[in-house]
């Protein structure tokens, strides 16, 4: 806050606006983009693990797994994600609190669902009603993450899948010609050259994962969208800085930065597959590959 | 009450028949159904005329996109790349916002037996203000499919049609045109579902629904604001998806056949559900 903000009224254009843009509101809105990238940082590799497990359950010769993990990568085909979305924070914040309900509350027997309600006791509530603030932020940030992380999972064990299938039959043969057991197999042979066939479908998933994180609006986390929409209303001249309508600027404001994000990531995924084509036995070695996104 | 009265006071009510007041207490698992279902026809509604102007549009901007006139190739890569680089989510709220700020003017049209008045207030409005997003997000991704498919097309064709002396209109409609649009029919039927999902959005974004007349999954998110219980309606709005992802793989999967029928059986590319092109 600089010294001249005290009087925001009399300031010239520029200086308005420096001041327009350092308020805490406007630093709540910056903040919010960290949110946005922390998530997609924290979300990228939990969901490479979901989905090198659902890859892993889908081929198990165990067959309950087997059925889990094409339950699970079937899962997204024909729902749209925006239900999953809505559905699984809802669904396991109650599934977490009736655990807790089941282990904590003394009279258990009561039904959950009264009604219209939910109703656990407040021992089994969480965050508790007592947690601070930043409990609850911290809460539903991480069950956004999971929520991010089951979808895109599901979506990450489709693309290693199709990659573990893409590896040429002959490298597998050739390792257990060459005595490697199958647990080996799998781990010196067959994982590592699956990157390069799943490294096309996962920047793919990189890019749409990042084009998904608006949706941290819908499940009521004050994410960009919130502060752009908040921001931009009409302030009356009951506000400090009063202005007209800018939602305009500020949704224009969100649209450069995710369009600077994909940019930036088309440019890092093109030399990744450059380096990840060099050495293999394909065409796609010796010509620069398009990424599809 | 029961349920084919539910039926016929719920059956139509996401474009304003029937009851005007939505289930408030005692909510039925009926009603859940006959309501999500009416919100639906909004989503096929979207859907339908968003793919069918799209498929027109994102020709053009593909072949602009091909082209080697600078102008108009700058023109289609950067529109393509505006709407499949930045969130379907923001351009709704982008949109919407926009469409507020424009001057509320009024055109007439003479249509010559009719007189039709269009006004940007009507932009607004989720059926057409959502409807142009969509128009013009799903051409944006449609023109990258075809193209590639373009550019896929083998150039063996090409030559051919050039010895039989074929130039111009003629090698484009008779041999490019089948071949790009056979090669592109799989990918295109996966943004034809996707697009369909990201008909869910328009209400959730920058669009309000007028008179509670909303779409499938506005109608799911108000029973579970209702009743608490994401259980029931949000697998009945993913069921009745379900079904209509069939129904577009269905229709597709007949025009798949048709386009390929020259082609030997052993070389045809089937339908594959690849989910890789959600927005």
């Amino acid at each position: 806050m600089m010294s001249f903000c005290q009087t925001p009224a009399d300031l010239e254009s520029f200086a308005w606006f420096s001041c327009y843009l350092t308020t805490a509101n406007h630093f709540s809105f910056y903040w919010s983009f960290i949110t946005v990238l922390l998530l997609v940082f924290i979300t990228a590799p939990v969901a490479l693990l979901f989905g090198f497990g659902g890859a892993v359950a889908k081929r198990s010769t165990i067959a309950p797994l087997r059925w889990f993990g094409k339950i699970y990568t079937n899962m997204v085909r024909g729902v749209p994600e925006l239900i999953f979305f809505l559905f699984v924070p809802i669904a396991l914040d109650q599934a977490f609190e009736y655990v807790r309900y089941k282990l904590l509350c003394e009279d258990s027997s009561a039904p959950v669902y009264q009604g219209n309600d939910f109703v656990v006791c407040a021992a089994a509530k969480l965050p508790l009603s007592t947690a601070e603030a930043w409990v609850h932020t911290t809460y539903n940030f991480s069950l956004a993450v999971l929520a991010f992380a089951i979808v895109f999972g599901a979506f990450a064990a489709n693309v290693i899948d199709g990659a573990l299938s893409a590896v040429p039959k002959n490298q597998l043969e050739t390792a257990s010609a060459y005595g490697l057991s199958k647990r080996q197999t799998f781990w010196r042979i067959h994982v590592p050259q699956m990157w390069g066939y799943a490294l096309a479908g996962l920047s793919n998933l990189w890019l749409i994962l990042i084009k998904a994180t608006p949706l941290l609006f819908l499940l009521g986390i004050e994410d960009i969208v919130y502060w752009a929409g908040y921001l931009g209303k009409t302030k009356t001249s009951f506000f400090a800085y009063p202005h007209g309508d800018w939602r305009l600027w500020y949704f224009l404001a969100l649209l450069v930065f995710y369009l600077a994000m994909t940019y930036g990531s088309e440019k890092i995924i093109n030399r990744l597959s450059r380096r990840f084509a060099k050495g293999q036995a394909t065409l796609g070695a010796n010509e620069d590959k398009a990424v599809a996104t | 009450m029961s349920c084919s009265q539910t039926i016929v006071d719920y059956g139509l009510r996401s474009i304003g028949y029937g009851e005007r007041l939505l289930p408030k207490t005692d909510i039925t698992l009926c009603e859940q159904f006959v309501l999500i279902g009416s919100g639906m026809i909004w989503n096929i509604y979207f859907a339908v005329l968003a793919l069918s102007l799209g498929f027109m549009f994102s020709i053009t901007l593909a072949l602009g996109k091909a082209s080697e006139n600078p102008v108009l190739n700058r023109m289609s890569r950067g529109y393509i790349f505006f709407f499949r680089g930045s969130p379907l989510f923001i351009q709704f709220f982008f949109a919407y916002e926009a469409f507020v700020l424009l001057p509320k003017l009024g055109v007439d049209i003479n249509l010559g037996f009719a007189v039709i008045n269009a006004e940007t207030r009507w932009l607004t409005k989720a059926w057409l203000g959502a409807l142009i997003v969509l128009f013009l997000n799903t051409s944006g991704y449609a023109a990258e499919i075809f193209y590639r498919a373009y550019r896929a097309v083998p150039r063996g064709d090409v030559e051919a049609a050039q010895a039989y002396g074929m130039t111009g209109k003629t090698r484009f409609w008779r041999v490019i045109w089948p071949t790009m649009l056979r090669i592109a029919w799989p990918a295109y039927t996966n943004e034809a579902i996707f697009l369909f999902h990201a008909t869910a959005l328009a209400f959730f974004s920058g669009f309000p629904a007028w008179r509670q007349q909303g779409d499938a999954l506005y109608y799911a998110k108000y029973f579970n604001d209702k009743t608490f219980n994401p259980f029931i309606p949000y697998p009945i709005a993913a069921f009745y998806f379900i079904l209509f992802t069939l129904v577009i793989i269905f229709i597709f999967g007949l025009i798949n056949k048709r386009l390929n029928r020259h082609v030997a059986p052993s070389q045809r590319q089937s339908i594959r559900y690849r989910p890789q092109f959600l927005r």
